[in-house]
């Protein structure tokens, strides 16, 4: 453990404890990143929150989460963090829902529950059953949906702004200038789970989509094409040693094969010239050199005349 | 004369004795119970809080605070941001104690990678946590006393909030959104003259401008009159409601999570928890003004045992290395470009981690699934909870100490309504 986190020491008779207090309403108990999560039965979590509060002391409750995963069947967990300030430790109870079942509410064993429920049902839409006061708490009166979560777009669906013709506030659905990007950083050698494009007709490999590099071979499966590598001789190498190895048909015309009487004249050209200039160069060896470079200008003296 | 039927008042036998002329009037039956609403735009709402009171005459029957009118989405937002890219937004949420927010997340995000942080950037963060207790309890000091009648010494603590905030500026560049805090460390070194103006502020200037201002204050009869027995919360209640911070400490438990759970460099500070007596308005103020002096103390020691040494980790695979190294190493180059446009991937798994923040008890929730994204980051504020026992606080109070209540819980909307 090398962080600088808040240190809380670990209480390793919990589980007993917990194993014992809760029974069958604790379905996991797992300690990890040094804190302690319970997942409880959503049906007995305000039991449970009693019996945490009287009998293990955690006075305090803190924080109510909610997390959306769509791919479970229950696919919001309520998270709860409680506080003991004797025992100096910290408590997450889990409770996982859907959209229509309702989670007891825990109002009656913490009043600060109120709110916490309310926010919670306010982003998630989850219910709460037996919160006295369950409306929205942080958006806008008569808002509409859930904005936390993973399927309400970031950007929502309705904007408001000041209009100057109808000298109110009007509410609009949003409408977007530029779209908003969202990069994509996901490796496709480990664990993106779409088909690059251009892959589209490559993905035969039989695997699930969503495992990402396809598994290395096996060392038998190595051993083995090493060894049928090793079996079967290779084939002829190809050589070039006649012309009619390389491929390329008979001559199409005898006489383009010749160099032609132009090409010839102009090499020769080429060569007198360059006896020309060396012959130039020598009678003239300076013509190009740069002027004699002018005298300084003699900064003027204040009043010369 | 005695015969004289007398007015049902509630709560009042003032009339008791006088005759009163019975006959009903339509004054007389509207006025018994009325609503009225408090902001959203009050000055001593501190930022836009809206609440529905029903009054009986100047009496608070009930409270219904309405908030949510600052809500800016920052949860939303901060699940489509890289980690880093999601540290700004902690800055704004209180925006009177910016550092202090940073802390959480910061803290959160090396404890789900287990990074270790070099000691001098540790020093360093406590210094500047302190700092910001400083500058928050200046300016909800300040605010407080003005809520209830007094003006100078807000004046002489803004001065003090103001050196806070250049102290800030010298490290970090910004005045108050400074994101100097980051995975791993801090985001540079600070001047040495700063850390000596820091030091000579702490022993002269503030003790001496504080301690004047407070002077003012806290034995004046007209501000103990409106703050001593105002919003009485028993430690029961203080317990109950998920208060922290100053308000629990008012209320008399002695619970610091600097003390309980210390992180970065506290485990090796010396300081005192102030407490209250009785769990009034005024405790709360009092707790504050001497966590002040505390504060004070915790940024001498920083400035005594400071290590030098490197400011953040050196695990270029989370803290990217410094311009200069950028522009002459190929791997810098790779790394800085990595971490700048992907970020770096913080393993599966969730932690909470609160600090103790100068309002109280500060928590991040993080989510992580494995990518370069929090996968849920749920904030903890602590007004949240603090403005929803405002109801049972001032249940039978007048209106006028609504203000006072309200100073002394402390409340900033940015992050309240996140």
């Amino acid at each position: 453990m090398a962080h600088s986190a808040p240190l809380v020491a670990p209480l390793p008779s919990l589980a007993a404890a917990l194993e014992k207090l809760l029974g069958s309403d604790l379905l996991a108990h797992d300690f990890a990143a040094d804190e302690d999560s319970i997942t409880v039965a959503r049906e007995a979590v305000a039991g449970v929150m009693v019996a945490l509060r009287d009998s293990l002391e955690y006075q305090q409750l803190m924080e109510i989460a909610g997390v959306d995963y769509p791919d479970r069947a229950e696919r919001f967990e309520v998270v709860y963090h409680l506080l003991s300030v004797t025992k100096n430790h910290r408590l997450r109870v889990r409770v996982s829902t859907d959209e229509a079942t309702p989670v007891p509410s825990i109002v009656p064993v913490w009043p600060v529950a109120g709110w916490l429920e309310r926010e919670v049902f306010d982003m998630y839409g989850v219910l709460f059953a037996g919160n006295p006061d369950l409306r929205r708490i942080l958006t806008d009166y008569g808002f509409q949906g859930h904005p936390q979560r993973k399927d309400f777009p970031l950007t929502g669906y309705i904007e408001l702004r000041y209009s100057e013709e109808d000298k109110r506030v009007v509410y609009e659905p949003v409408k977007l200038a530029q779209d908003f990007r969202n990069f994509d950083f996901l490796s496709p050698w480990e664990g993106a789970d779409y088909v690059l494009p251009g892959d589209e007709k490559a993905g035969g490999t039989g695997e699930a989509p969503g495992k990402g590099a396809p598994t290395p071979m096996t060392s038998k499966e190595v051993k083995a094409a090493d060894d049928k590598a090793k079996a079967s001789p290779p084939p002829t190498p190809k050589t070039t040693e006649k012309p009619a190895d390389t491929g390329a048909g008979n001559k199409a015309n005898k006489e383009a094969a010749k160099p032609s009487k132009d090409g010839a004249k102009a090499k020769a050209d080429g060569e007198s010239k360059t006896a020309a200039t060396k012959k130039a160069e020598k009678a003239a060896p300076k013509a190009k050199a740069p002027a004699k470079p002018r005298a300084q200008r003699k900064p003027k003296t204040g009043g010369d005349a | 004369m005695t015969d004289a039927p007398q007015v049902k008042h509630h709560g009042s036998d003032m009339f008791e004795g006088y005759p009163v002329d019975t006959a009903d009037t339509a004054g007389d039956q509207a006025v018994t119970n009325y609503t009225i609403n408090f902001g959203p735009q009050h000055p001593a709402a501190h930022g836009v809080l809206r609440m529905v009171m029903e009054l009986d005459g100047e009496i608070i029957e009930r409270v219904d605070p309405h908030v949510g009118l600052l809500h800016r989405g920052t949860e939303k937002l901060i699940e489509y941001k890289t980690y880093l890219q999601a540290l700004p937004y902690f800055d704004r949420l209180d925006y009177c104690s910016p550092l202090g927010m940073e802390h959480s997340y910061v803290l959160a995000i090396e404890k789900l990678l287990d990074l270790e942080v070099p000691e001098r950037a540790q020093y360093l963060r406590t210094l500047f946590a302190e700092l910001t207790r400083i500058c928050n309890h200046m300016l909800n000091i300040g605010s407080h006393v003005m809520d209830v009648g007094a003006m100078t010494p807000n004046l002489w603590v803004f001065e003090l909030r103001e050196d806070c905030l250049n102290f800030f500026e010298r490290a970090s560049g910004a005045r108050m959104h400074s994101a100097y805090f980051r995975p791993g460390g801090v985001h540079q070194d600070v001047p040495e003259r700063l850390l000596y103006d820091i030091g000579e502020w702490c022993e002269k200037r503030l003790p001496k401008l504080f301690g004047d201002a407070m002077s003012l204050v806290i034995d004046n009869r007209i501000f103990k009159q409106r703050n001593v027995d105002i919003a009485t919360v028993s430690k029961e209640d203080a317990l109950a409601w998920g208060f922290s911070g100053p308000m629990i400490r008012g209320s008399g438990i002695a619970w610091d999570l600097r003390k309980s759970q210390p992180y970065d460099a506290y485990a090796k500070m010396e300081f005192d928890i102030p407490v209250g007596t009785r769990g009034d308005c005024y405790d709360r103020f009092m707790v504050r003004v001497q966590e002040v002096y505390q504060s004070a103390r915790i940024i001498l020691q920083c400035l005594r045992d400071m290590p030098t040494g490197p400011i953040a980790s050196l695990d270029r695979k989370v803290v990217p290395p410094k311009r200069g190294e950028m522009k002459q190493s190929m791997e810098s180059l790779i790394h800085h470009f990595k971490l700048y446009t992907e970020g770096f991937h913080v393993p599966a798994g969730e932690v909470y981690v609160a600090t103790e923040s100068p309002k109280g008890e500060f928590g991040v929730y993080l989510v992580s699934d494995g990518t370069n994204k929090p996968y849920r980051c749920k904030i903890r504020p602590t007004a949240f909870s603090h403005l929803q026992a405002m109801d049972m606080m001032s249940k039978g109070h007048m209106l006028a100490d609504t203000t006072a209540i309200i100073g002394a819980i402390d409340v900033v909307f940015g992050e309240c309504d996140r």
